[in-house]
């Protein structure tokens, strides 16, 4: 190469082009590629990723400044559909295409010509046997041909030989493994645009009715038209969970059961179905998991007229840790006089800690105690910006305050009520519990798991068939068998040396028996 | 919750046992492997003035027995160097490695009776978190050895196998000891039953093929320049013979690590509603595909010698530990099942 590059002044665009073209297609740029991917890849898992978890990024940008408008900038936080991602695994399939290409028509025409002639010296070969034969040549040559083709060998006659050749499918499958890498990646690509995936908190008694507007979120593919939702309902009935109060250690507390009973109504056809974390209901060619749940507490408040401006339950949000400790927010816009908001947590089984603080020691409900602090003013609720369910603009509120003037804090177990110093009160009612679902369609699973399974397969053939040429010579009464492996081929000389012990059939054995060669076992091996 | 404590008492007793049996066992491989100043001279010569061409036939010796000599010290039958006293010779000096293998197939009953043990203690699959992984996955490690074994003799790993599968049982009593208890919910699925013993076989595979690099990395390198320090080297078989078993076991690694991937997507399918998502495990198992893809590719390609080639296989391993301890254990995922 160096030399060429050296002496090459115009090539001129087309030339550069198959120049270029030429060099992509080769195997050593193949392999850099593959390499350059799979360092491209890192990067995703150590930095927060937009697609996991948009919170974490917009963290990390807070946190680092200009460091992370940096990464931004490059694209860090969307690594995977990144141009510098992107056209690594472009110019990957670019160079597959123009490898699997030529490749597949020099099969085909491999696949249709007789297996070639056999070279001058066999003896040469990784497998060699010699042995003579009284029988008549074209007869023995005959029962040879017979026998190859018992084995699987394509076989011709060429004057004084027979050649043989199998393992075809070791290309074939080679192919079919390149080729469904490229289906596969290309439906990845593409999956994503036509389908959508969606979220929603369920409490129990809620209906879910399949549209847009009753998606918490709601993340559609570029083509995909919401309009072809399909027309179900989903019911959550119950939701049970059972969590480890008997094992020691780290499994003390760690969940055992989590089962969801719901119904779904399609066409007027409601079934009941129960709902698990690893089996998703599908219905109408959409798939709902189960992804979450937590504890939704019961609140009811009523205004200094004690008019009751607030029940029901509040979805509080769990901290990840095996207590199920809650955070929620209630907020009340239709309380008498000014607006009320709830901040506080929800613990399911309060219990104190060696500082005297309340911390919850397990996640289900054995002592449930709410603990908050309460605000009043504007909740900001018809300030035109969108707010979080789950935060409250307390900034721009007063917070309640006891008869010492100290922040009140209402601490409730179940059917305790509290006044509130403006006249109103608080009470827990109870407690239900609330699943997270993801609702999706991807209408190129199929295909994806198609093109998976001919990976798959199309691997083991091409690492495991073994691609082997035979010839069997006869001349002068010698015979000669000979074996040469195409590719990794372990028992090249076995077959050879079978085939001979076959053949010669108990026949008088001669000086030169069984010669094995020892030469040339990788001959075949290395490629061009 | 249905945990009989009992066994999973007697579990964590086997393993302790097959621990100090694998040390022993460890010791005897590692006199094998190294201990060889009382090697013949006679031996070492007619092992090393052997023509390379002469390895594949003598593989044939090798097959079958356990105990076979070792193949580049072993028989050669047309060369006619294989003087009865020299094979014999040959013989006596792997007592040790003898011993060795007989020390680890008793480790890898105990091992066993631990794996069981301890999947009766809790009616489950013994791979529901990181200490039962390692359990099983070097109780496998160990099984595809002394398969291996039968059909070829690379007893001169013994002395990494038991190393490493004692190092790895070592962490699993310890750093990521864990209490025998049920599943937690995101993994009752029978999926686990198909993707996770997979994986752990590959693993398996992937670490064996690993060691037989480096041995084919330094075996090469005294063929090379002979350095003094590599001496020990003189009892393996040529580079190249260790290279094929390397790249066999490593293909048959491959295909069980797609395996793993595209079962692993399936039930990220189930699990998660979406079978890709680029969760920091299906990064790192991406990234350990795409590095063995380009072991093969390389092992191919033109102007890439087998040294570096295996090179390629170390890094690839190297990402398999990384992708089961860093990524398990630091960073967050939605594949956090370590139980820690
Ligand atoms: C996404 C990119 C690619 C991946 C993941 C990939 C993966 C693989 C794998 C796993 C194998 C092993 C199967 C075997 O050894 O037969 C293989 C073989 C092969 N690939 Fe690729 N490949 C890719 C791209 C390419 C390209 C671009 C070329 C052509 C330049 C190519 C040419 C080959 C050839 C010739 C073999 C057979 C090697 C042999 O016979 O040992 N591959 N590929």
């Amino acid at each position: 190469m160096d030399k060429s590059t050296a002496t090459q002044p115009q090539l001129g665009f087309f030339g550069m082009c198959r120049w270029a073209w030429r060099q992509l297609t080769t195997m050593r740029v193949a392999l850099i590629l593959l390499l350059i991917l799979a360092l491209a890849a890192i990067p995703g898992s150590l930095l927060p990723q937009r697609i996991q978890d948009p919170g974490r990024v917009t963290r990390f940008l807070e946190d680092n400044g200009a460091w992370g408008q940096f990464l931004d900038t490059i694209q860090m936080f969307d690594v995977y559909s990144s141009i510098w991602f992107s056209s690594i695994y472009l110019l990957l399939m670019i160079s597959l295409v123009g490898c699997v290409i030529p490749r597949s028509a020099q099969h085909w025409k491999a696949m249709r010509s007789a297996p070639p002639k056999a070279p001058r010296r066999l003896g040469r070969m990784p497998g060699y046997v010699a042995f003579t034969s009284a029988t008549d040549s074209q007869e023995f040559l005959d029962t040879a041909q017979t026998r190859l083709r018992k084995l699987g060998y394509r076989t011709a006659r060429h004057g004084d030989h027979v050649a043989a050749e199998r393992g075809y499918l070791r290309e074939t499958g080679n192919l079919v493994f390149h080729i469904s890498l490229l289906v596969a990646t290309l439906t990845m690509a593409i999956g994503s645009l036509f389908g959508y995936q969606g979220q929603r908190i369920l409490i129990e008694g809620d209906t879910f009715t399949n549209s847009l507007v009753a998606y918490d979120s709601f993340e559609p593919g570029a083509y995909y038209d919401p309009d072809t939702l399909p027309d179900f309902r989903l019911t959550l009935d119950k939701f049970t969970s059972a969590f480890d109060a008997d094992s020691p250690g780290a499994q003390f507390g760690q969940p055992r059961v989590f089962e969801a009973e719901v119904t779904t109504t399609v066409d007027g056809r409601s079934e009941n179905h129960t709902l698990k974390v690893n089996e998703p209901v599908r219905v109408g060619g959409t798939g709902v998991y189960l992804t979450g749940n937590g504890y939704a507490p019961e609140v009811t408040v009523r205004d200094a007229t004690g008019k009751v401006v607030q029940s029901g339950p509040t979805v509080f949000v769990p901290d990840g840790g095996p207590g199920y400790t809650s955070e929620g927010v209630i907020k009340v816009p239709d309380a008498a006089g000014t607006q009320m908001g709830f901040v506080g947590v929800f613990l399911p089984t309060a219990t104190q800690n060696d500082k005297g603080e309340l911390v919850s020691s397990f996640a289900e409900l054995r002592n449930p105690y709410l603990v908050m602090s309460g605000y009043t003013g504007d909740l900001g609720l018809d300030s035109g910006v969108p707010q979080s369910v789950y935060t409250l603009e307390a900034d721009s509120m007063t917070q309640m305050t006891d008869a010492s003037g100290e922040p009140l804090v209402l601490e409730l177990g179940v059917g305790q009520t509290q006044q509130l110093p403006n006249g109103g009160s608080v009470t827990f009612d109870g407690v239900k519990r609330y699943v997270a679902v993801d609702i999706s369609q991807d209408p190129t699973q199929g295909l994806m798991l198609v093109s998976a399974i001919c990976v798959l397969l199309g691997l083991g053939l091409s690492l495991f068939v073994p691609r082997r040429r035979m010839w069997v010579r006869v001349a002068d009464g010698r015979v000669e068998v000979a074996a040469l492996a195409r590719g990794e081929d372990p028992m090249v000389e076995r077959a050879a040396k079978d085939l001979a012990a076959d053949l010669r059939d108990g026949g008088p054995a001669s000086a030169e028996d069984s010669r094995t060669s020892t030469t040339g076992s990788r001959i075949a091996s290395e490629r061009d | 919750m249905d945990v009989n404590t009992d066994l999973a008492m007697w579990s964590n007793q086997l393993i302790v046992s097959a621990m100090i049996v694998y040390a022993i066992a460890m010791i005897a491989y590692a006199f094998d492997l190294f201990g060889g100043r009382e090697l013949k001279q006679s031996e070492v010569t007619s092992a090393e003035s052997k023509p390379l061409s002469v390895r594949r036939t003598s593989r044939k010796t090798a097959t079958a027995v356990l105990d076979a000599p070792d193949t580049a010290t072993g028989g050669s039958d047309d060369t006619g160097s294989d003087d009865a006293a020299s094979r014999h010779g040959a013989e006596r000096a792997r007592r040790a490695a003898r011993v060795g293998t007989s020390l680890l197939v008793l480790a890898a009953l105990l091992h066993v009776a631990a794996v069981l043990t301890r999947a009766l203690s809790v009616m489950r699959v013994p791979w529901g978190n990181m200490m039962e992984y390692i359990l099983t996955a070097t109780a496998i490690t160990v099984v595809v050895y002394l398969i291996v074994n039968i059909r070829k003799d690379v007893r001169y790993l013994g002395t990494f196998v038991a190393g490493g599968v004692l190092l790895s049982l070592g962490l699993s009593i310890t750093v990521f000891y864990t209490p025998a208890a049920q599943l937690i919910p995101a993994l009752q699925s029978y999926w686990i039953a198909i993707h996770v013993p997979i994986a752990i076989l590959s693993t398996a595979l992937l670490y064996i093929s690993a060691i037989l690099a480096v041995f084919q990395i330094l075996k090469a390198r005294y063929e090379d320049r002979a350095p003094k320090w590599l001496r020990f080297t003189k009892r393996l078989p040529a580079s190249t013979d260790i290279e094929r078993v390397s790249y066999t076991i490593a293909a048959v690694g491959f295909i069980t690590w797609t395996f793993t991937l595209i079962a692993g997507a399936i039930w990220a399918e189930v699990a998660w509603s979406r079978y890709w998502g680029w969760d920091s495990k299906e990064i790192w198992t991406f990234v350990v595909w795409v590095v063995y893809a380009a072991y093969l590719h390389a092992r191919a390609t033109r102007g890439w010698g087998p040294t570096k080639v295996a090179v390629l296989n170390l890094i690839g391993i190297a990402s398999v530990i990384f992708n089961f301890t860093v990524v398990n254990v630091y960073f967050n995922g939605l594949h956090s099942y370590s139980g820690l």
